[in-house]
C-alpha cells in the first residue's frame, strides 16, 4: 500500500526538467487490481493503458473482445482510445450498441468502475453512462500535442491521488473533442462537481489559449453521480514513464489502483 | 519427335488460350499507345504473345511495363548502389528492406511516394500513400512502430498550395492516427519548381522476429492462393500508368483513378496478417499495391518460378458488372494476396472471420508458368510470367551530367548590413525554416507510448521491447533527410549529402546508422538533362553509401514529376534507420544553462545554394556544398562516442541556415538564452549562415574533456555560453521568446490566411 506522501512524490516531479536525464521509475507497486479492457476492432490504445495500469498496480489487465456478452468479475472495465468500428458515423456510436457495451452498462448500473479514454468516452456518452457529446474540435484539424489539465475534484478513485487544482502536462489526440452539453447539464455537472479534469494554461488559469478543442468551459473530463464512471478526452495513459517526458499521469492509475482493487 | 512426346504435350501443357468475348476490341498499335505503352514495347509484347493479346493481357502488360512498376528507367542504374553490410538480411527486391538489430528483432522499412495521386486529390492521394506503405512493412511479418514523411509543395503564393498542404497533411494524419501508428519525424520544403507536382513520400518502420520474415516467392503447385481485405471496386484503375505520365492541364481530369483510402480496414488486415503469420500456415504474403492483383500475382508467380491460375468469379467485389480488366487492374486498398499451405484454408479463415474480412481462395499455383485468368469459364488471360517480368523494358536512357555552377564572386560583398542575430531573426520565419509544428501536430506520435523522441528532433527515437543480452534497453532512430537546392545545382554532390545528412541527424542523437531506403523523385527521363541528375545522384549516393557502411535496403523511384515541361527539383529523399544500442544514452537538441557549445567540424563559410543566399540576398546561385565522407564517418563516430560517455548535454547538427539557425533551435527547444564569445564578436554572415557539411553543434559543460577527447585531428571552435533567456552578440540583444513567436507564427498564418506567403 502506499501514502499520500508516496502519491505526492509523482506530482512533485517536473517532468520538462526531468526529461532529459532517466530516473529510476518508482518501484512496481502490487496490488489486487483487477482491470478488464475492452477492445473493439479498432481501438489502437488498449496497449497504452495496460500499460499504464501495470505500471501502477503490478498486475496486467485482461482483454476482453468487443463480441463478448459478459464481463469477467474486476474492479474495473476500460473504454480505450481508437476508433472502435472506424468511426465513419459518429464516433462511439456504433460501439454503444456492440454486445459487450450492454454487460459494460448493467456493470456501471450496480456501481461498476468504469473509465473512458478519447474514443471511450465517446462511447460513454453514446452509451447514456455519461451526459453530452463531443463535437469536432474547432480547428476542424486533428490535434496531437501535450496540453495542461486542471485536477478539479479529488474526491474519486480515479483522482484521490492529486492535489485539488494541481495541474498536470499529459498528451491529447483526437479530432472529435470539443466536448458540449447544454448550459442546464453543463451547470448541474459543475453543482455537483462532476468536473473532473479542465484543460487550462500552464498556470492553472481556465482560457481560451489553454482549451485546445473547443470544449465548453473547458471541461476534458467528467464524472458519473456517482464518481465510478470517468470519461477523458486527454491520455494520461501516455505520460506514465519517465521516458515519455514526465510521468504527470501516473497519479490517476495509482489512484486507481488504490482505490479499486478488491 | 515422338508421336507419344506430342500427344502429351497436347494433353497436359496446351496452353488455355485466352481469347476475345464479344464486344471486346482488337488489339492495335494505337490502343497500346493508349495504355502508355510505346511501339517498341507493343512489338516486344507481341513477341512474348505470339498473338494478338486480349484486352486484359494489354491490360496486364501496360502496367506491369509501366515505369511505376517497372522500373525501366532507373533500373540499370540503381545496380549502382550498395546493398549489403553485415547487418542487412533483407536488400531491395522485396517488399521492404529488413535488416538485424540483435536479440532476434529485425527493423522492416520502406519509404515510397504517392505524389501523382496526391496532387490530384491530396487527402486520399497522401491518405493511401500511408496505407500502402504501411502494408509493404506487415506484409514481411512486422508490426509497424513508426511513421514518417517527405514532403516538398510549391511556392506559398502558390494559388494550391494552402489546399494541398491542408489535404496532404490531414490524409496522413488521418490514416497513421487511425491504423494507431505514431508518425515521429518527417520534412517539409516549399519551392516554386513544385508548383505542378508536390512531392508526398511516406516511410513506414516495422519491427519483426528475426526469424520470422515473410517473403513473397510462391512455392508449391497446387497450394491456394488467397484474397483477403476489402473488397475489389472499379477504383484507382491504371493509377500506376498515371503516375508513370507527365502532368498537363487536364491532370485533374485524373481524379478517378486515385484510389480511397480506408484506415479501419487497413488496421484489422493488419491485426488480421499478424495473426495468421503467427500460425504455421503462409508459404508467401504480398500486398495488392500498384496495378493490383496483376502485380501481386505476377511477381508471386515470377518469384517462384511458377504458374497461377485464378478465378476471377471467386474475388470479392464492390460493384456488380465489373470485367477481368477492371478487375485486374483495380487498385482498391487494404487487398492481400496469400499463398497457404495445403490444408490451411480453414484455420487461415477463422482468424478473417474474426476481423470480419472477406477471405476467397481464387485460385491455385500451376507447374504452367503461365498466367491464367478464368471468368464464367472462359479464358481472358494466358501469358508466360517470366519473360513478362524478365523480359520487361529495361533502358539505359541517354544521360548528360549538369554542368558545375560558376564559383561565387569572391570579390562580391554578401553582407547583409543589419546584426548577425537580426537576420537570424528574420530567416527563422521564412517558410523553409519556420516550424513545422502546425504539421505535427495533426499527427499523433505519442501512441504506443514508445515515442522517446518525436518531432522536431534531428531523429525520431522508438523504443524497442524488452531487454537485449547486455541488459539495455533499446531504441530505433529514424530520420528523412534530403536538400534539393544542392542536388539540382550538383546531383553527385546532392546525392552525397542526402545521405550524409541522415548519418548525421542518427548519429546526433546517438544512434549507429545502419541503412536507408530511398525515394527517387525527378522529372522526365526521357530528357537526357533530367536523366543525368537521376545518375548523378545515385553516383553521389552510392559513394556516401559505401564510405559510410550505410547501405540502401529499399527504395521507390518516382519519375515524370513534370506539369507542362517543368520539372521538379531533383530530390533523392533518404530514409535513415540507426540502432541505439542503450536508450538511457541518447542526446536531444536541447542545452541546459551553464553549457558551452561548440562547433565540431571545419567552418568555411560555403555560401553557395545556402538558404541565406536565397532568402535574404534573393540569389539561388553558386555551387553546391561538397560533402568530405571521412570527416563525416570521422565527426559521426566522435558523436557517438561523446554521447555514450556522457559528456555532452545536447547535440545538433548544422545543416539549413548554417551555425546561427542551428544554435537558435538548440536555444529554443529549451527556451534558453545564449552569450557569444568575444572571439567571435567579427565573424560575418558567412561564418554564421554557410552551409559547410559535417558539422555538429555540441552543449557541454566540459569542453575542456571533449578537446582532449578530439586531440588535433578534429577542428572544434567555441561559440559562447548559455546563459540568460536572450542572445547576446556584441551590441545585440534578443529576447530568445522573439526568436519562438516568429518561428512559430508563419506555418498557421498562412495556412489560416492571414499571411499571402
Amino acid at each position: 500500500m502506499f501514502s499520500a506522501q508516496y502519491s505526492r512524490s509523482f506530482a512533485a516531479i517536473n517532468p520538462r526538467q526531468s526529461d532529459r536525464v532517466p530516473v529510476a521509475m518508482p518501484a512496481a507497486l502490487t496490488t489486487a487490481l483487477k482491470a478488464a479492457i475492452v477492445v473493439f476492432p479498432g481501438s489502437n490504445r488498449e496497449r497504452d493503458v495496460a500499460n499504464a495500469l501495470e505500471r501502477a498496480s503490478g498486475q496486467k489487465p485482461t482483454l476482453l473482445w468487443h463480441r463478448d456478452t459478459n464481463l469477467p468479475a474486476c474492479d474495473l472495465v476500460v473504454l480505450p482510445g481508437g476508433f472502435s468500428y472506424g468511426d465513419y458515423l459518429r464516433c462511439g456510436s456504433m460501439a454503444s450498441q456492440s454486445p459487450i457495451m450492454q454487460a459494460v452498462k448493467a456493470f456501471a448500473d450496480k456501481g461498476g468502475a468504469v473509465l473512458g479514454i478519447c474514443n471511450g468516452f465517446q462511447i460513454l456518452t453514446e452509451s447514456q453512462l455519461l451526459p453530452g457529446v463531443m463535437l469536432q474540435n474547432t480547428s476542424l484539424r486533428f490535434i496531437a500535442r501535450k496540453v495542461h489539465l486542471r485536477v478539479d475534484q479529488t474526491d474519486s478513485p480515479f483522482t484521490k491521488h492529486f492535489e485539488p487544482g494541481h495541474v498536470m502536462h499529459v498528451p491529447v489526440a483526437h479530432n472529435e473533442g470539443a466536448y458540449f452539453a447544454d448550459d442546464a447539464t453543463l451547470d448541474t455537472l459543475e453543482g455537483d462537481g462532476r468536473v473532473a479534469f479542465r484543460y487550462v494554461e500552464a498556470d492553472g488559469t481556465m482560457s481560451d489559449r489553454g482549451n485546445p478543442n473547443g470544449a465548453k468551459r473547458n471541461i476534458a473530463g467528467i464524472l458519473s453521480p456517482n464518481r465510478r464512471v470517468l470519461g477523458m478526452m486527454p491520455h494520461p495513459e501516455n505520460a506514465t514513464d519517465i521516458l515519455h517526458g514526465g510521468i504527470d499521469g501516473l497519479p490517476m492509475f495509482t489512484s486507481i489502483a488504490e482505490a479499486l482493487a478488491a | 519427335m515422338s508421336t507419344t512426346h506430342t500427344i502429351m504435350t497436347e494433353k497436359s501443357d496446351a496452353p488455355a488460350l485466352a481469347t476475345p468475348v464479344a464486344g471486346e476490341p482488337e488489339i492495335t498499335l494505337e490502343m497500346a499507345k493508349e495504355h502508355g505503352l510505346s511501339q517498341m514495347e507493343y512489338t516486344m509484347m507481341l513477341s512474348i504473345m505470339k498473338r494478338p493479346p486480349t484486352l486484359t493481357e494489354l491490360g496486364i502488360f501496360s502496367a506491369m511495363w509501366s515505369e511505376h512498376c517497372s522500373y525501366k528507367s532507373s533500373r540499370a542504374f540503381l545496380a549502382r548502389l550498395p546493398t549489403e553490410a553485415p547487418w542487412v538480411i533483407q536488400g531491395p527486391g522485396e517488399n521492404a528492406g529488413v535488416i538485424d538489430v540483435g536479440d532476434n528483432q529485425a527493423i522492416i522499412f520502406k519509404m515510397e511516394s504517392h505524389n501523382h495521386p496526391s496532387f490530384i486529390e491530396p487527402y486520399q492521394g497522401a491518405a493511401t500513400g500511408v496505407g500502402g506503405i504501411m502494408r509493404d512493412v506487415f506484409t514481411m511479418g512486422a508490426r509497424p512502430i513508426a511513421n514518417l514523411n517527405a514532403l516538398r509543395f510549391g511556392d506559398p503564393s502558390h494559388p494550391k498550395t494552402r489546399h494541398l498542404v491542408s489535404g496532404v497533411v490531414a490524409g496522413i494524419g488521418g490514416y497513421g492516427n487511425c491504423v494507431g501508428i505514431p508518425t515521429v519525424a518527417g520534412e517539409t520544403n516549399f519551392h516554386a519548381a513544385y508548383n505542378g507536382n508536390i512531392l508526398v513520400n511516406a516511410m513506414t518502420v516495422g519491427l519483426a522476429p528475426a526469424d520470422r520474415i515473410f517473403y513473397s516467392k510462391a512455392a508449391g503447385i497446387g497450394n491456394p492462393v488467397v484474397y483477403v481485405g476489402s473488397k475489389t471496386g472499379r477504383d484507382g484503375i491504371h493509377g500506376a500508368t498515371m503516375s508513370s505520365a507527365e502532368f498537363d492541364d487536364e491532370s485533374e481530369a485524373k481524379r478517378p483513378t486515385v484510389q480511397v483510402g480506408d484506415p479501419f480496414t487497413e488496421k484489422l488486415v493488419m491485426e488480421a496478417c499478424l495473426e495468421l503469420m503467427a500460425t504455421d500456415t503462409i508459404i508467401a504474403i504480398q500486398d495488392m499495391g500498384a496495378a493490383g492483383l496483376t502485380s501481386s500475382a505476377v511477381e508471386m508467380s515470377d518469384k517462384g518460378g511458377l504458374g497461377m491460375r485464378m478465378d476471377l468469379d471467386k474475388v470479392p467485389l464492390r460493384e456488380t458488372g465489373m470485367t477481368p480488366y477492371e478487375i485486374m487492374l483495380s487498385e482498391s486498398q487494404e487487398r492481400m494476396l496469400i499463398v497457404l499451405k495445403p490444408g490451411a484454408e480453414e484455420q487461415a479463415k477463422a482468424i478473417f472471420d474474426k476481423w470480419e474480412l472477406d477471405f476467397a481462395v481464387i485460385g491455385e499455383l500451376t507447374d504452367t508458368g503461365r498466367l491464367q485468368l478464368y471468368m464464367h469459364d472462359h479464358c481472358y488471360a494466358d501469358i508466360e510470367v517470366s519473360p513478362l517480368v524478365e523480359s520487361s523494358p529495361k533502358y539505359e536512357r541517354p544521360h548528360v551530367p549538369t554542368p558545375a555552377q560558376a564559383p561565387l564572386d569572391t570579390s562580391a560583398d554578401y553582407s547583409n548590413g543589419k546584426p548577425i542575430f537580426e537576420t537570424a531573426l528574420e530567416m527563422i520565419g521564412k517558410p523553409d525554416l519556420a516550424s513545422r509544428r502546425w504539421i505535427w501536430e495533426q499527427y499523433d506520435s505519442f501512441i504506443g507510448g514508445d515515442t522517446l523522441q518525436g518531432p522536431g528532433s534531428d531523429a525520431a527515437v522508438v523504443r524497442l521491447p524488452g531487454t537485449s543480452a547486455a541488459g539495455t534497453v533499446k531504441g530505433v532512430a529514424v530520420t528523412t533527410d534530403c536538400t534539393p537546392r544542392y542536388v539540382l545545382a550538383d546531383p553527385v554532390e546532392g546525392g552525397k549529402q542526402a545521405v550524409a545528412e541522415a548519418y548525421r541527424n542518427l548519429s546526433a542523437v546517438g544512434a549507429k546508422p545502419l541503412a536507408i531506403t530511398d525515394n527517387m523523385n525527378f522529372g522526365n527521363p526521357e530528357k537526357p538533362e533530367i536523366m543525368g541528375q537521376f545518375v548523378g545522384a545515385v553516383d553521389g549516393m552510392a559513394e556516401a553509401c559505401k564510405r559510410l557502411e550505410f547501405p540502401v535496403v529499399s527504395g521507390n523511384v518516382s519519375l515524370y514529376n513534370e506539369t507542362n515541361g517543368q520539372a521538379i527539383l531533383p530530390t533523392p529523399a533518404i530514409g535513415g534507420v540507426g540502432l541505439v544500442d542503450d536508450i538511457t544514452k541518447t542526446a536531444t537538441i536541447s542545452a541546459e544553462d551553464g553549457d558551452t557549445i561548440l562547433v565540431l567540424g571545419q567552418t568555411h563559410g560555403h555560401l553557395g545554394q545556402s538558404l541565406y543566399l536565397r532568402d535574404i540576398k534573393g540569389q539561388e546561385t553558386g555551387p553546391a556544398p561538397s560533402v568530405d565522407l571521412d570527416a563525416e564517418r570521422h565527426h559521426g563516430e566522435f558523436v557517438r562516442r561523446l554521447i555514450a560517455e556522457g559528456h555532452v548535454n545536447g547535440v545538433h547538427d548544422v545543416s539549413d541556415g548554417g551555425i546561427a539557425l542551428a544554435l537558435v533551435d538548440m536555444l529554443m527547444a529549451n527556451d534558453k538564452g545564449f552569450t557569444t564569445d568575444q572571439a567571435m564578436a567579427d565573424e560575418a554572415e558567412a561564418f554564421w549562415f554557410g552551409e559547410d557539411q559535417g558539422r555538429y553543434l555540441l552543449a557541454t559543460k566540459d569542453p575542456e574533456a571533449i578537446r582532449k577527447l578530439a586531440g588535433d585531428s578534429l577542428v572544434l571552435t567555441t561559440l559562447g555560453v548559455v546563459e540568460g533567456d536572450h542572445i547576446h552578440h556584441g551590441e545585440h540583444r534578443t529576447a530568445i521568446s522573439a526568436y519562438r513567436d516568429h518561428h512559430e507564427a508563419w506555418l498557421p498564418n498562412y495556412m489560416a490566411g492571414s499571411t499571402a506567403q
